[in-house]
């Protein structure tokens, strides 16, 4: 177990939970699309609040994946491979969503169809990523390279796989409301409504957090290192209380910014608590499985290569926070109605 | 054998189809970036706004297509774990760090910046906004040149060797792996192949509204634009176009004689067109003139290159089967591609002469204009049947036994292909991968159709003439 194996392991799990935050709270908005807005203009606010930054929270999936293939070639192979039909049906959802902002803009009669594609779109993926970390966390059954030998898509989907795609989906759903009633003209019946939309969404997702967890260190990964296993407890917490806080902050307080920041919190340690159960494994063996479990020093690159992409984190990520900053800090604040008329769309 | 249950031959149908779809939009949106930028700079410097609503069309032509191409751009990037399960074992050393690259580097640099593009024009200064168009451009280039060091170590992967127990490519060497004898050449030949299509795009714009007789200023101004960046890609382009020639000729013999039809050693000469018969291993072409690719490929005359069935009989191209090479296939699309350059060539002369002289006389010539509202063909079908040159070309293999790799690290095809994947989920995803990739076309179609028609309206409705 080299050192930059144990670095990248946790890199991998800081750029799904850079996806999961960022990209969390568009897809939410995505599934929440047909149900909150009520109106043209509501749409057109929904979609403007994440028009700027939509794509650019996308690139963080990418980068995950890049990242995974190039640290832990063996876990992209056997994961991407292996759970072949849901992650197509991921890819599917992102390609028909990426394009239904442009077209529906510049197409008035089909624009039904592009909302459509626009709430599938972000379904498919918002559900499917928390079934496929589940599926993950819980073991398949491997041959001796490493390959999938299950059933394809429902030998792989299992209650607890389920429960931790349900799990994410409400986290995002969550998410997308609070982003809204932060970014939305306040005040506006739809920022009301996110606002208060907050909240329940936050108690399901506890809920199913809980269920989940509770699974995995009573049922999955009982026992541990007293290090990782104190982290777990530290990153339960966080979740429970970034979850409690938000729901403060948004309710007590009515401070619609503190309250995405701490569900954001939330939502990071979610993923944090994944690395500690997972470490060292990238995928687990199941008990039917021939071959044993995908580790990251079974899966790691060559030290080289981890050195080298070492390099190109410092140099690339550094730029990345800056480009976020930049996009984030040009699109601040409520939108307003000069907003929502001008801009390419 | 039956196609419809050949796991390596669907997935290799699967990758070709999605790869060529995602190549017909990626030109596009790496060409017409330069044509935004520039005419953004023109705005920066005019203040004029008619400048103006011709970069908002850009815009949303651009977007529409960058949407695509970044949708596509996922299948891609997911392709390899999904159905090319042991490939990425293979190469997972060497492969994955430019993929991770091109997404820190260039992807968020785009897609970041293409944000301020659409929402930010009364948001940022106009120097960001310029900027920003800019920053668009350098980043689509950036990740062409990831994804192209990435296929260029497929072509010759050359900073590795073969793992102790033989199952993987290791890298030894990061900048010899990055950057290996054929990276610039690809590089520069694909990039600027992209640029061609692009101006010609931009070409075929200006000539729609001068057949139209809408927009005149806009048509003008943007048919020199086209023009320049017309002559000057394409004069560019046949420079790598000669050097990545010569790199497949040194590193390369089997797809180079594939190219040439070539079976037996010999010096190869220049045929402009002809047929394969595979079956006897001839080549039938009215026209060869001696000497001349090898003229090309080395400087002399009378070099003698070996033939597939030579080649075949030495390690490590033993592994391939010469009667089962595309051989016709990839003569013919090589000989496409050569054939689209000349009418290029002679596209870009022909509007680089009349949009400049007298003030532009190509407003008045009709044929002309017809010939530039056609004439995106011409770079398309280059690209397409250049890129299956480049692919196919190397098959058997995926990772290629280039002259300058090292010993072993090379792997066929049909033992790149994930195990766990049957041909029924492939057969199924292709279905889907269909029906999607029809709506987006159709959707793309009707989008892009209806901005063109629209126009480069100023804000009131103003059409785009001359003052």
């Amino acid at each position: 177990m080299s050192p930059l194996e144990v670095l990248w392991f946790f890199l991998v799990f800081v750029l799904i939970g850079g996806y999961f935050v960022l990209d969390g709270f568009d897809l939410g908005i995505g599934v929440l699309f047909p149900f909150i807005a009520k109106s043209e203009e509501d749409q057109a606010v929904l979609r403007r609040a994440i028009g700027p930054i939509w794509d650019g929270n996308e690139v963080w999936l990418i980068t995950a994946g890049g990242a995974l293939f190039a640290a832990f070639p063996d876990a992209y192979a056997t994961t991407f491979s292996g759970y072949y039909l849901p992650i197509m049906l991921v890819l599917f959802g992102l390609i028909v969503r990426a394009v239904s902002f442009e077209f529906h803009a510049g197409d008035p009669a089909w624009r039904k169809v592009w909302d459509v594609c626009f709430f599938v779109g972000s379904l498919l993926p918002a559900l499917l990523l928390g079934v496929a970390a589940g599926i993950t966390f819980e073991g398949i059954p491997m041959d001796a390279h490493g390959n999938y030998i299950g059933v394809p898509l429902f030998g792989l989907i299992t209650p607890f796989s389920l429960l931790c795609g349900l799990t994410g989906l409400s986290m995002m759903m969550a998410a997308g409301a609070n982003w809204i009633a932060l970014k939305a003209p306040k005040p506006s019946a739809l920022q009301a409504r996110c606002a208060k939309l907050g909240m329940p969404l936050q108690i399901v997702a506890l809920v199913l957090f809980v269920a989940a967890t509770a699974c995995v260190f009573l049922y999955i990964h009982p026992t541990m290192d007293p290090a990782l296993n104190a982290l777990r407890w530290i990153f339960a917490a966080l979740v429970v209380g970034g979850l409690v806080v938000s729901m403060f902050f948004s309710k007590v307080n009515d401070n619609d910014l503190f309250a995405f920041v701490s569900h954001s919190v939330a939502s990071f340690s979610m993923v944090a608590l994944g690395a500690c159960s997972m470490f060292p494994n990238l995928v687990v063996a199941s008990s039917d499985s021939v071959g044993p479990n995908i580790t990251l020093m079974s899966a790691g690159a060559s030290d080289l290569t981890l050195f080298c992409m070492t390099v190109i984190l410092c140099i690339g990520l550094p730029l990345v926070l800056v480009y976020h900053v930049i996009i984030y800090r040009t699109f601040r604040g409520r939108l307003t109605q000069e907003d929502l008329t001008e801009g390419a769309y | 054998m039956d196609l419809f249950s050949d796991v390596v031959f669907l997935s290799r149908v699967q990758f070709a189809a999605t790869i060529a779809y995602h190549f017909i939009f990626v030109p596009l949106s790496i060409g017409l970036g330069l044509i935004l930028a520039i005419n953004e700079t023109r705005y920066y410097r005019s203040r004029d706004p008619r400048d103006a609503a011709a970069t908002k069309l850009w815009v949303k032509i651009f977007t529409a297509t960058f949407a695509i191409g970044v949708a596509t751009g996922i299948t891609m990037e997911f392709a390899f774990g999904t159905a090319w399960a042991n490939y990425s074992r293979f190469v997972g050393d060497i492969f994955g760090a430019p993929l991770a690259a091109e997404a820190l580097f260039a992807f968020f640099l785009e897609s970041v910046f293409l944000g301020v593009l659409l929402f930010g024009r009364n948001k940022v200064s106009p120097k960001f906004y310029l900027v920003s168009a800019w920053l668009v451009w350098v980043g689509s280039c950036l990740s062409a040149l990831w994804i192209l060091i990435a296929n260029a170590w497929m072509q010759d992967p050359t900073g590795a060797v073969l793992s102790s127990d033989g199952t993987r490519a290791v890298i030894t060497d990061f900048f010899a792996a990055a950057f290996n004898p054929m990276t610039l050449a690809h590089y520069g030949h694909t990039v600027f192949a992209l640029l061609v299509m692009g101006s010609f795009v931009a070409m075929a714009v200006s000539a729609w509204y001068m057949i139209k007789g809408k927009n005149t200023y806009f048509a003008a101004k943007t048919m020199r634009i086209g023009a320049i960046c017309g002559i000057v890609t394409c004069s560019i382009l046949l420079l790598f176009a000669h050097m990545a020639a010569v790199d497949v000729s040194v590193e390369q013999p089997t797809k180079f004689a594939m190219m040439e039809g070539q079976y037996d050693t010999e010096v190869p000469g220049f045929a402009p067109f002809g047929w394969v018969d595979e079956e006897n291993g001839d080549l039938y072409a009215p026209i060869n003139i001696p000497g001349v690719t090898s003229f090309l490929a080395t400087g002399t005359f009378d070099t003698e290159f070996k033939g597939l069935d030579a080649l075949s009989k030495e390690a490590p191209y033993d592994e391939m089967n010469v009667s089962e090479l595309p051989v016709n296939f990839i003569f013919q699309t090589y000989h496409i591609m050569v054939i689209m350059y000349g009418a290029i060539m002679l596209v870009s002369i022909l509007a680089i002469i009349f949009s400049f002289r007298k003030g532009g006389e190509i407003q008045h010539m009709k044929w002309l204009q017809r010939i530039c509202l056609i004439s995106p063909i011409f770079p398309f079908i280059a690209i397409q049947v250049g890129w299956i040159t480049a692919e196919v070309g190397r098959q058997p293999w995926v990772v290629y036994p280039a002259t300058s790799a090292e010993e072993g690290v090379h792997l066929l095809t049909a033992d790149a292909i994930s195990p766990s994947v049957s041909s029924t989920e492939l057969l199924i995803t292709l279905a889907i991968f269909f029906v999607v990739y029809m709506v987006l076309l159709i959707g793309w179609a009707r989008v892009i159709g209806r901005f063109i028609s629209e126009g480069p309206v100023e804000e009131g409705g103003k059409e785009n003439v001359p003052a």
